[in-house]
């Protein structure tokens, strides 16, 4: 049997002759003098009429000038930053040399969604972060931008007809479920498929993709990246199954009754958090969660949705993470005049990449930082009108070395707002771990998982937000991959 | 899949629909939801189940066409089959067996379908079970044959007095709370309704348990459209609820919520 986990293929090595002709063909000097390539963009006047994807992608040429930037270091520290340790001057290099099918087969080895995650990775803080160019005050290689030129290329490639590699062990008769098909479910449904078991995926809602198809808008991962995704999956044999709550419609015993060997629980984070301050009821003050669900999974805003959605002319949101530059930048594009981010800390803090920050405020996004929102004002019909904040200042850093906000005395403003969207985080979803008898929670409400992610019942898996409480798509991604490792050779040795 | 086997008019707004949907008539216990989608451009909303029937593998749903969504549902034949069908949802009614007092289940409108499956476990655990039905007219009072069949007494109150007796359902609950001793009252019906029976039995001190139908896009957690402040305490009627103790619930801010989107529907 064919395994997944970063095999060493011996023609992808830096030993290996061509990597060595690479290296020896220009001078580092040569190449460190080569800008970073900058990613096309849409124009921003132009991208807030609409929902198309904002970035659109490297053509071939930046792509290998950027490949070429790399340096092919010897102990590459980008590897270390990336939390599934992808191959990173093994993909690179093959851009170079123009066999882009080859770096994305080298992607897909260690990341089951590298088109996704070339989109969505905070590259800033994980492989960039580690590029040698930071040492010499340049900017990193864009490793993000490449591994989605690869990533692209790929799908290109199949959509025209090319045959798609389908590396699969021989079925072994076994068959597992999967709660959930966010990147971590999905992660693991390619893995086990590719292993050679039969895998069913269970998803609560209508459409298949999780967070990927409800909460990462339209501008910024396109739904068609997401359904090429899939398509691979379903190119290796699993199967989806929509509208099923596993736990509610289908309970665990039910799947071991049916003959499941497993059931693997990636159900994600669930339960929006709201600050408890007064007014946080009123009309028109929702979760982030609720907002971009009207909007990218429910259509809402189309004229042909059945689902509403309000459509705020000052629209505050509150939180300084990906998922609020999300809202903010999707209530931009719901005709909002004055969108705003409203952070208690400062920028430097700020959670979100930095790339949706920076074309949040390119696209006239207003961020008030040093703020925090302490209740909301409504209408006599209930509706929210105005908040008011209190300003912040930094002071002494905290237990986790940041410098923490604290209010300034007194200084507290009234907004006016008629839509205000809180993101500020999700708790677990107590759904399945209240539904299966036996499962043990942490205090935090995340299913306990031991060093495999194995749960405290044995044919029970589980990974992504449901076990970390809130992560990025590539550590949920991670997750996947482990579990579907430990979790097939627990069920080959219990079947053998 | 989820193809409509019977559909049957109460009344002019308000259809019964037998579903075909084994593992949800299968799962399905009393207190149950479920979400519907009508169409690929569909709302999501949820709906209590009225009836199971787990060896034909269907589920009874109620419906009353109040907006766009229920009126496109209500306008659905025989034949005909839903987009999407997902549940069993919610936490269900927890049964209790009182050796002392009667139950009082008491629905408004269509409200007495979800009740229906709560007036069989009740009167099946063995309580003294009496149903008030309640509606503004006659032909706006529904599964009357079916809750008496289940329960000791059923007493009707109509808004007009068209028929049983003229006045609001909570005039019915008052007589019984007045005569005999009651263990518990179960109200489920337009939040107005629900709000007044709480009033009323929180003067006699008598627990009572509403089932909440608020706004909800996903249904399982995720979008928090449905939450309530019950005894101070945020939760969501989806995941937490849909039942709760009435006399903890805010119903003036539940019922300030459910407005929300009212200003933007034709």
């Amino acid at each position: 049997m064919k395994q997944n986990d970063n095999d060493i293929h011996a023609a992808d090595t830096r030993d290996s002759s061509w990597r060595a002709e690479l290296r020896a063909a220009m001078p580092a000097k040569e190449r460190t003098a080569i800008p970073r390539a900058a990613m096309p963009q849409l124009d921003p006047a132009y991208r807030i009429t609409c929902n198309e994807e904002v970035n659109r992608g490297l053509d071939e040429e930046q792509a290998v000038a950027e490949a070429t930037r790399c340096l092919d270091c010897p102990d590459p520290q980008c590897v270390t930053g990336c939390p599934v340790n992808i191959d990173i001057p093994g993909f690179i290099k093959n851009i170079q040399r123009g066999e882009t099918l080859e770096a994305a087969a080298i992607l897909k080895r260690t990341s089951a969604l590298p088109a996704v995650c070339g989109r969505v990775c905070p590259q800033e803080r994980q492989c960039e972060s580690r590029c040698i160019y930071n040492k010499m005050k340049r900017p990193p290689v864009a490793i993000g931008y490449l591994e989605r030129f690869a990533a692209d290329t790929e799908r290109r490639a199949l959509a025209d007809g090319a045959h798609p590699d389908i590396d699969k062990a021989a079925p072994n008769g076994l068959r597992v479920a999967v709660a959930g098909s966010g990147p971590c479910a999905l992660s693991f449904a390619g893995d086990m498929a590719r292993r050679g078991f039969e895998v069913d995926v269970f998803e609560a809602l209508h459409e298949i993709g999780g967070v990927l198809k409800y909460g990462i808008p339209e501008f910024r991962l396109p739904n068609a990246v997401v359904d090429s995704e899939l398509d691979n999956l379903r190119r290796l044999g699993v199967r989806f199954h929509t509208d099923i709550v596993i736990g509610k419609t289908l309970s665990y015993d039910d799947l071991i009754e049916r003959g499941y060997s497993g059931l693997f629980v990636a159900s994600g984070a669930g339960l929006p958090r709201f600050m408890g301050i007064p007014g946080e009821n009123f009309i028109g003050v929702m979760s982030s969660n609720e907002y971009l669900t009207r909007i990218n999974l429910m259509g809402a805003g189309s004229p042909d949705a059945a689902t509403p959605v309000a459509r705020g002319r000052r629209v505050a949101v509150i939180g300084g993470g990906n998922t609020a530059m999300d809202s903010v930048r999707t209530a931009r594009r719901m005709g909002a005049e004055r969108a705003m981010i409203v952070y208690r800390r400062s920028l430097a803090e700020m959670p979100a990449r930095i790339e949706e920050v920076e074309h949040a405020k390119e696209e006239g996004v207003e961020f008030l930082t040093l703020c925090n929102p302490v209740e909301y004002l409504a209408d006599e019909n209930g509706r929210v009108c105005a908040m008011r904040v209190q300003r912040m200042e930094l002071g002494q850093p905290d237990a986790s070395g940041r410098r923490s906000p604290v209010p300034i005395p007194g200084a507290i403003d009234e907004i006016e707002v008629d839509e205000v969207i809180v993101s500020v985080g999700v708790s677990p979803n107590p759904l399945i771990p209240d539904s299966i008898s036996g499962l043990e929670v942490t205090n935090r409400g995340t299913i306990a998982v031991d060093g495999n992610l194995r749960s405290s019942i044995p044919l029970i898996f589980a990974g992504g937000d449901i076990v970390r409480g809130g992560a990025t798509v590539i550590l949920a991604m991670g997750d996947g991959r482990r579990a579907a490792a430990a979790m097939a050779a627990q069920l080959l040795e219990q079947n053998k | 899949m989820f193809n409509i086997i019977e559909k049957e008019h109460f009344s002019e707004k308000v259809v019964k629909l037998v579903v075909e949907a084994p593992e949800i008539a299968r799962a399905r216990k009393p207190g149950h939801f479920v979400i519907v989608r009508t169409g690929s451009k569909g709302e999501r909303i949820p709906l209590t189940i009225a009836d199971a029937d787990p060896v034909a593998g269907t589920i009874t749903l109620v419906v009353q066409a109040v907006g766009d969504s229920t009126r496109l549902l209500c306008e659905l034949s025989a034949g005909d089959s839903l987009t999407d069908l997902v549940g069993p949802l919610g936490r269900s009614t927890e049964i209790r067996h009182h050796t002392e007092g009667a139950v009082v289940c008491c629905g408004g409108g269509v409200g007495v379908a979800p009740l229906l499956p709560i007036i069989k476990a009740m009167k099946a655990a063995g309580n003294r079970v009496i149903s008030v039905l309640a509606a503004r007219s006659r032909d706006l009072i529904i599964l009357e044959d079916e809750v008496r069949a289940h329960s000791d007494e059923v007493i009707i109150m109509t808004d007009d007095g068209s028929y049983g007796r003229k006045g609001l359902v909570t005039a019915g609950v008052e007589e019984v709370l007045q005569r005999e001793t009651v263990a518990e009252v179960v109200t489920i019906g337009p939040p107005v309704m629900m709000k007044f029976v709480a009033l009323l039995t929180r003067k006699y001190n008598v627990p009572t348990l509403c089932s909440l139908n608020t706004i909800m896009v996903d249904g399982t957690g995720m979008c928090g459209a449905c939450r309530v402040n019950v005894g101070g305490k945020m939760r969501f009627v989806c995941v937490d609820g849909p039942e709760f103790d009435a006399h903890q619930v805010d119903f003036d801010e539940m019922m300030m919520r459910m407005r929300a989107y009212d200003k933007q529907k034709p």
